[in-house]
């Protein structure tokens, strides 16, 4: 569709929504990126408290069910996934 | 001293955070501060600055659309109406925010971003002169200021009850992460912030709903002990007890819902408050700027898992320490027994499940939900003010350089105003109320004002202006009235029973209404505008770009249909 004159990053790759200045000469980090390495980060903090907990585990409801782990698990394939998929 | 702020004295503390809890708040602000940092080189010029370079795509433009809504008021707020109204609150999601936004997307978006304008008090300035303008201007300013002074309060009081922090401390920490990401990056570094909200959003808070499901025993069984009880099953209808203001516990009927909610306030804010329609004039190109809102929509319709699910399961599973059945009470019977209140359910619940790690990341999930509604008030507020009050009525001709400066200085004069809001709004009996009352104020004729400028061509510069200005006014002469007499209710809300929620929908409706019945009659005593001078700006006289050489599957009619339809699916489901 020709809705308006395209703009010179209408299809360029999601990273060009979260250019840094193109001036400065690198390529631009992607906002999925962040997302990546923020989850990331956090499921690589969680997943070894996660692993702790499954000999001290932690005074809540449901702790049997150890979804610090899981959770931490699903977090860092979900930011791997990202973060590689994104990188600069 | 306010009853809230009591409330706040009394509150015992929830939880303390542990070096891991600790470590991943800490990771949260460190890379929302380096993202200011790193986007601050690509905002230099005002297009940059405001409208992050109209550079964004569909997903990002819509996922920053519904965060910038996903504040304070979504996650505590709307968790604790839930607990006190059961699924009717869903409806704040659904019918209270779906049609709006396929409507912005499909009918309003076309002359948003045809026009060019930068902002919607913009558009009407093109559409009904400076007069209508400098009205949405100042009343767009005022709102986005106590709003972001809401947002401030909401979580400095999440923090206080849950971890003990000093509300002070909450709040200026806070007023300094988001002031400082927003004035070095301007809408680019907010939008980016958003999307990485949403997704820890729902990593966060994700969780809270599925253990709580899981502890209920599903979702049939979670009925029948919600039902057992209340003592019938009405919190778990959407509409089936709406035929009488008696009939629910929310005390509104189903015309209030669909009219005042769902068509006044729902439009009003989803297509005409600049915090969110800022979001959708940042995409690339108009199928964008038509396609972002629909996304939007999609995760909206989701939002409910993670906000009014925990609050119904509150209901349910929440246990004193000797094992008896906790009742979450008002504010005010808070203070006097020492309960917790209806605003405690979500971090109640997650305090319940989450042990040291998980409950970090819960907490930044809430703190991240606070600081892009901060973000999104500040922002539009700079921008309003910089293009809309600033550059329209003090000082016209100056460099597009001078301008962006003056954008980083409104932000942060608007972040310290919001931090004086923060304050004043402890004196709110209800965080809920205050906000709704808000919207009536400001949104409803507004949205009158704005429909009729794209729909109607007959519409003129006086009877913009007039019809905006006598709406906005009738909204606060009848909140100040039902305030000075409670008996003033029969007349606003159609009944005595009417809760507040009920009362701000129907206020909300006549505001509109006042607005067109102006509007129309004092354009009628004046001279139409040609077509000519209405170009881009009103349905009829603007030509708008079909669509025809693009796959269904890629019009943005094709997704508002789905969607739709999607929206009929799940309101009969839970009718």
């Amino acid at each position: 569709m020709s809705d308006q004159t395209p703009h010179p990053i209408e299809h360029a790759h999601p990273a060009s929504s979260s250019v840094t200045a193109p001036e400065s000469g690198h390529r631009p980090l992607s906002i999925w990126f962040f997302v990546g390495i923020l989850c990331l980060g956090y499921g690589l903090v969680l997943l070894p408290i996660g692993a702790y907990q499954f000999s001290h585990p932690p005074a809540v409801v449901l702790a049997e069910l150890h979804s610090t782990f899981w959770w931490g698990l699903g977090m860092t394939l979900f930011g791997a996934f990202y973060t590689i998929r994104f990188r600069p | 001293m306010t009853h809230l702020a009591l409330a706040l004295l009394s509150a015992r503390q929830l939880a303390t955070l542990s070096w891991p809890d600790i470590l991943i708040l800490l990771m949260y602000f460190v890379l929302v501060i380096f993202i200011g940092f790193y986007v601050k080189d690509s905002a230099n010029t005002s297009e940059e600055f405001f409208l992050a370079g109209r550079e964004m795509t569909a997903w990002i433009a819509g996922l920053s659309f519904v965060s910038a809504n996903l504040g304070s008021l979504e996650l505590m707020g709307w968790a604790g109406t839930a607990y006190q109204y059961g699924l009717l609150a869903t409806h704040w999601y659904w019918i209270g925010a779906i049609p709006a936004m396929l409507f912005l997307g499909i009918v309003m978006m076309p002359f948003y971003y045809i026009s060019k304008t930068h902002s919607v008090p913009g558009y009407l300035q093109l559409r009904f002169g400076e007069g209508a303008r400098a009205v949405s201007a100042a009343t767009f300013g005022i709102m986005t200021v106590l709003m972001s002074g809401v947002n401030m309060y909401s979580m400095a009081l999440v923090m206080k009850v849950v971890l003990g922090w000093d509300i002070n401390f909450s709040i200026w920490v806070g007023a300094f992460t988001v002031g400082l990401y927003v004035m070095l990056g301007g809408l680019r570094s907010a939008i980016i912030n958003e999307v990485l909200q949403f997704v820890l959003i729902w990593a966060g808070a994700a969780l809270v709903p599925i253990l709580g499901l899981i502890e209920a025993g599903g979702w049939t069984n979670l009925k029948h002990q919600i039902a057992a009880q209340i003592g019938n099953d009405s919190y778990m209808h959407l509409w089936a007890n709406t035929g009488s203001f008696q009939g629910n516990a929310m005390g509104i009927h189903w015309t209030g819902l669909v009219f005042g909610l769902g068509f006044v306030i729902s439009f009003g804010y989803w297509t005409t408050d600049f915090l969110v329609v800022q979001r959708v004039l940042s995409a690339n190109n108009l199928r964008a700027a038509k396609l972002a809102p629909i996304i939007g929509a999609i995760f909206k319709m989701a939002v409910p898992l993670i906000v009014i699910l925990p609050g119904v399961l509150a209901i349910a599973v929440l246990r004193n320490p000797d094992g008896t059945l906790m009742h979450l009470v008002s504010e005010s019977e808070a203070i006097r027994t020492g309960q917790h209140s209806f605003n405690e359910a979500l971090p109640l619940m997650l305090v319940r499940y989450c042990g040291p790690g998980l409950l970090g990341l819960g907490i930044t999930a809430l703190v991240a939900g606070f600081m892009s509604g901060m973000a999104g008030n500040v922002s539009a507020f700079s921008t309003v003010w910089t293009y809309d009050l600033y550059g329209a009525f003090i000082k016209k001709d100056a460099s597009d350089k001078h301008y962006v400066t003056v954008g980083r200085a409104s932000t942060v004069v608007g972040m310290l105003l919001s931090v004086a809001t923060a304050y004043l709004v402890m004196n709110a009996a209800s965080i809920m109320d205050y906000v709704q009352a808000l919207f009536s104020f400001f949104i409803a004729p507004l949205f009158g004002t704005v429909i009729l400028g794209m729909l109607w061509k007959r519409g003129t510069n006086a009877g913009g202006f007039w019809g905006l200005l006598i709406g906005t006014l009738s909204s606060i002469v009848m909140w100040v009235w039902v305030y000075k007499d409670p008996g003033a209710l029969r007349y606003i809300a159609l009944s005595p029973d009417a809760k507040p929620m009920a009362e701000n929908l129907y206020r909300a409706l006549w505001s509109w209404i006042i607005c067109v019945v102006v509007t129309v009659v004092v354009s009628y005593m004046g001279k139409a505008k040609s077509d000519e001078e209405l170009n881009g700006l009103v349905y009829g006289a603007t030509v708008i770009p079909a669509e025809d050489e693009v796959p269904l599957w890629q019009r943005p009619i094709f997704w508002a249909v789905v969607v739709a339809l999607l929206l009929v699916i799940v309101n009969l489901i839970f009718w």
